[in-house]
């Protein structure tokens, strides 16, 4: 009897320990994550960085995005069905993050698209078709560039547009600016300047909602 | 070597085998919380080598638990491969990051390399020497298991 108790009252002890330490480490870094997101507040927007929605929109939600990942093409609809409840009020600021292999070249590509104002439609047919041109994590560039022939681009304009020395340094940047506001999973998400206090829909949603309701009361 | 006779003559004291197996989990349980901790808490992503060595401390909370209630000495039997399948692959890994081993034998070659140390503490105190030292003591108190325990 006095063995059980010795070990049920270490179990319970250690899953306690665990348990408030996660809670702590968790407390530690959402106020890391804040503090190094006001730190470096002007890294978060590029010029070159490409927008949707209106540019005085009260609520603007900067995201590292990266074409190949599953997560951001789950989200994307998400994020385009809430700029649609609230119209004119949510600005969409992407970042581009291609850690997936391969993936800088499809967004080496999605830059040139820009060139041609499709940027937008491109995306949202790779996201919409990611399975057929990513396998394993991997990002296939000829099977993307197959997916957005369809959208009627000057195919070789674009292929021309490519070899451009900006493009290369727009994904340089972006990259850069990860690391500094420590973006290491994607799709992240900054509202308003403000990291998500842990990753899910639901807490960026709480995010907009809140910058939404600061908005009104002003 | 003769056993030392122990608590068998008092049904109500707790033998030293229970107690040192008890220590053993006691380790195995904490090595294995530490692990979900970093992995899983603190986001950082097992290399190959850290999974082979969870593969050998995890199992052993259970297994130690059976073997606690009620004490059977021969947990040792089942409980010391695991531990030192997992001593092996925690010195090869301590090898690894210590340069010992050369750059060419390295199992790791896609996601993470097993020679990056994510983390140092006091100076000196890597991960793979925590497994190092769990599956030491483990192995120490299951063999002092096997020695006290009346058969």
């Amino acid at each position: 009897m006095k063995q059980k108790t010795v070990f049920a009252v270490s179990a319970v002890v250690l899953l306690l320990v665990f348990v408030a330490g996660a809670l702590y480490y968790a407390g530690q870094r959402e106020k890391a994550a804040n503090q190094l997101a006001e730190a470096n507040r002007t890294v978060l927007v590029r010029m070159h960085s490409p927008t949707l929605g209106k540019a005085d929109a009260p609520v603007t939600i900067v995201e590292f995005i990266d074409p190949a990942c599953e997560t951001c093409a789950a989200f994307y609809p998400l994020v385009k069905q809430m700029m649609a409840a609230n119209p004119d009020k949510i600005r969409v600021v992407l970042r581009y993050a291609p850690f997936h292999p391969g993936s800088d070249k499809v967004v080496a590509m999605l830059e040139a698209v820009r060139r041609q104002g499709k940027f937008w439609p491109a995306l949202e047919v790779l996201l919409a078709n990611q399975a057929a041109w990513t396998e394993n994590h991997r990002a296939n560039p000829e099977r993307a560039w197959k997916q957005v022939e369809g959208i009627g681009l000057n195919m070789e304009q674009m292929a021309f547009d490519l070899t451009s020395p900006g493009i290369g340094s727009v994904i340089q940047q972006d990259l850069e600016d990860a690391k500094t506001l420590n973006v290491t999973m994607t799709p992240e998400y900054f509202v308003n300047g403000k990291p998500l206090p842990s990753f899910g829909f639901e807490q960026l949603k709480g995010l907009v909602e809140q910058a939404l309701a600061e908005n009104r009361a002003r | 070597m003769s056993a030392p006779a122990t608590s068998d003559f008092h049904p109500g004291a707790t033998p030293i085998g229970w107690t040192l197996t008890f220590s053993a989990w006691l380790i195995a349980t904490v090595s294995t919380l530490g692990a979900l901790f970093l992995g899983e808490v603190m986001g950082y992503t097992p290399c190959v080598l850290c999974w082979y060595q969870r593969i050998a401390m995890f199992p052993l909370v259970l297994v130690l638990t059976a073997g606690l209630f009620p004490f059977d000495r021969r947990v040792v039997r089942y409980a010391l491969p695991l531990t030192l399948a997992g001593l092996g692959v925690a010195l090869f890994h301590l090898a690894l990051i210590a340069g010992w081993i050369p750059e060419s034998i390295k199992p790791c070659q896609q996601g993470v390399p097993c020679s990056d140390v994510k983390a140092i503490w006091f100076g000196f105190v890597s991960i793979p020497l925590l497994s190092v030292a769990s599956f030491s003591l483990i192995a120490g108190l299951l063999v002092a298991t096997q020695l006290k325990s009346p058969k």
